[in-house]
């Protein structure tokens, strides 16, 4: 830092000038597109949200009136109400299932390559392929249902993907199949980064197995399943594509996410007041997410 | 001592038995799927209908195949996926180097010419990863219409590259934070400039990085459906777009077995193919891309 302030001193010449300059020059660019595209945007969408935009967006004002349309719509509600359900069920299964296969592969299996690599792939496929993978097998004239029921139990009942009440844990089943390994793969990362000489001390000191991992090693984990949570409940928020290629939001809107309600309202249902105010919602419900896992990074980073 | 371990023993291996078993049925899950794709898209239509899920194609066929690739309706066309698979193609392509350089040079200018407000910089930019899309999408509709982009590829790679900055700034700005600033002090010293240095001391050592960026963006870009739905039309359309008509269109016999190939070798080969290849890059990416804050 400071040779370069001599430098520039010593030598205030053009080509000075233009190596100081250079750094911001080449970010400047990024930042700009960085302002537009992503704050200039998000105040549009919230400028559109106060309007009574339709089909084109138009710019008289109607103050919260979206935002009351918005809480007076029953398929408003279903949608958060599911994501809340889809989040917290994909959430949960997918840190627990994480946790068992991450402990489970590193007790020195054979071919721990191979599993980890089955274990985790679905994660690169489009949540689009999964849907129609899922969408297939759950289909019960030609899936799970008729394969068992073929077996001869012919009672065996699966069609949750055309029940409206069941239908929203099929979304959890795929999207878990999809996330889980990643899960694992990540506190994998850490159960190997856990200081080996504190298990020993433990051991020596008579700890059993499962009191070991609950009291020594699932507390060095923390930071784990910390960014675990954060990464699936984007995931979860995000969830558009799965809803669309698995569903479709049906039966009816019974899996309507919010992602989903969003577009479906902006772009076929001329409602572009109505599913900007739903967009600023869900940019609100992310924010609610990312601020206290952002401040706690920043504290613990200040902290050590 | 020795009868401790003795006695531990069949324990032990039982144990050993049932961990083995457990990790083999998770396998099953998240590998059966895969298996059923690939064995419903090699079937003909009437063995789906008379066998199950699980039953061995009898009489194994590529008609699926190419069907999938050439003939298949996708709404109101029926020309396959073929095209929609050089679609995806050309707008991955673009993206992918373009927003992988400016990541390059931001996470560079961010790191070893840092300025006042350079953090601050960095801290704008990150939030761009954690934004939804949704709520980007309808003043992007009409900005591309501005710029006369709308429905084309040259639009999509705008999108792309645009909000994946954020991702491959933050890549290599966090690889770079780790390179040692002496060498680039010294360079400096010895009146190397911005560009130079950037040539001669960080790329040399970048390969890890670029290919975590590459990538990342690479599958991302690959599996996107949001932005591919909301900005294209039936020319400039990517797979995944193309592949949700596909199944959804409703004229005529669902054909099972065409689905199932459109979704397994075309949508999904590309990026399990990158999976396979470089799978210790993709787990990288992914925890850089959602961990490090």
């Amino acid at each position: 830092m400071s040779e370069s302030t001599t430098r520039t001193a010593v030598r205030p010449t053009a080509s000075g000038w233009l190596q100081a300059w250079l750094p911001r020059l080449v970010l400047a660019p990024s930042i700009a597109v960085s302002l537009f595209f992503v704050y200039g945007f998000m105040l549009w969408t919230f400028v559109l949200s106060l309007t009574s935009s339709r089909m084109l967006p138009s710019y008289d004002f109607v103050g919260f009136g979206q935002y009351s349309r918005l809480m007076a719509n029953e398929r408003w509600w279903v949608a958060s109400t599911n994501l809340m359900l889809f989040g917290t069920l994909f959430i949960v299964i997918c840190l627990v299932i994480g946790v068992l296969l991450a402990m489970l592969l590193d007790q020195k299996i054979r071919q721990e390559g191979a599993l980890r690599t089955i274990y985790l792939y679905p994660m690169a496929l489009s949540f689009i392929v999964t849907g129609v993978v899922w969408k297939w097998l759950l289909n019960p004239q030609l899936g799970i249902q008729a394969m068992v029921q073929g077996w001869g139990f012919e009672s065996f009942r699966f069609d949750w993907i055309v029940d409206s009440d069941m239908a929203i844990y099929t979304l959890v089943i795929a999207a878990v199949w999809q996330a889980s390994g990643f899960v694992m793969a990540l506190f994998l990362a850490g159960l190997r980064g856990v200081d080996d000489s504190i298990v020993k001390a433990a051991q020596l000191d008579g700890a059993s197995l499962p009191r070991i991992y609950w009291r020594v090693v699932m507390p060095c984990l923390r930071p784990v399943v910390f960014s675990a949570v954060m990464i699936l409940a984007h995931i979860a928020i995000k969830s558009f594509d799965l809803v669309v290629a698995l569903t479709g939001g049906g039966p009816g809107y019974a899996t309507d996410l919010p992602a989903t309600f969003m577009y479906t309202h902006a772009f076929n249902r001329a409602q572009i007041g109505l599913g900007s105010a739903s967009a600023m919602l869900m940019l609100g419900g992310v924010l609610a997410i990312l601020i206290p896992y952002l401040y706690s990074e920043l504290r613990s980073r200040k902290h050590g | 001592m020795a009868n401790v371990i003795r006695r531990q023993t069949p324990a032990a291996r039982l144990l050993r038995a049932v961990l083995y078993s457990v990790l083999i049925i998770a396998g099953l899950f998240y590998i059966l799927p895969l298996v059923v794709m690939l064995m419903t898209s090699i079937k003909p239509l009437s063995e789906i209908s008379a066998g199950t899920l699980l039953s061995l194609p009898q009489n194994p066929t590529l008609e699926p195949w190419t069907k999938a690739w050439g003939e298949a309706c996708t709404g109101m066309r029926c020309e396959g996926v073929g095209g929609y698979f050089w679609n995806s193609f050309a707008i991955v392509i673009p993206a992918v180097l373009i927003s992988t350089t400016v990541g390059a040079l931001n996470g560079y200018a961010l790191t070893k010419w840092r300025f006042k407000g350079s953090e601050l910089v960095f801290a704008l930019m990150l939030f761009g990863c954690f934004i939804p899309f949704q709520v980007v999408l309808l003043p992007m509709a009409q900005t591309l219409g501005w710029l006369g982009l709308s429905s084309s590829r040259a639009g999509l790679i705008l999108v792309h590259v645009v909000f994946g900055i954020a991702f491959t700034t933050l890549f290599f700005r966090n690889f770079y934070v780790g390179i040692p600033n002496e060498l680039v002090s010294a360079a400096k010293l010895d009146g190397a400039g911005f560009f130079r240095i950037f040539w001669r001391i960080l790329l040399p050592v970048s390969a890890p990085i670029i290919v975590v960026s590459v990538i990342w963006q690479f599958t991302q870009i690959w599996n996107d459906f949001l932005f591919g739905v909301a900005f294209s039309a039936h020319n400039t359309q990517p797979v995944t777009v193309a592949l949700n008509n596909l199944v959804n269109t409703s004229t005529g016999v669902r054909e099972y077995n065409v689905d199932m190939a459109a979704a397994m070798m075309i949508a999904a080969l590309p990026t399990l193919l990158v999976y396979v290849l470089a799978g210790k890059y993709f787990v990288r990416g992914l925890t850089a891309g959602s961990v490090k804050g």
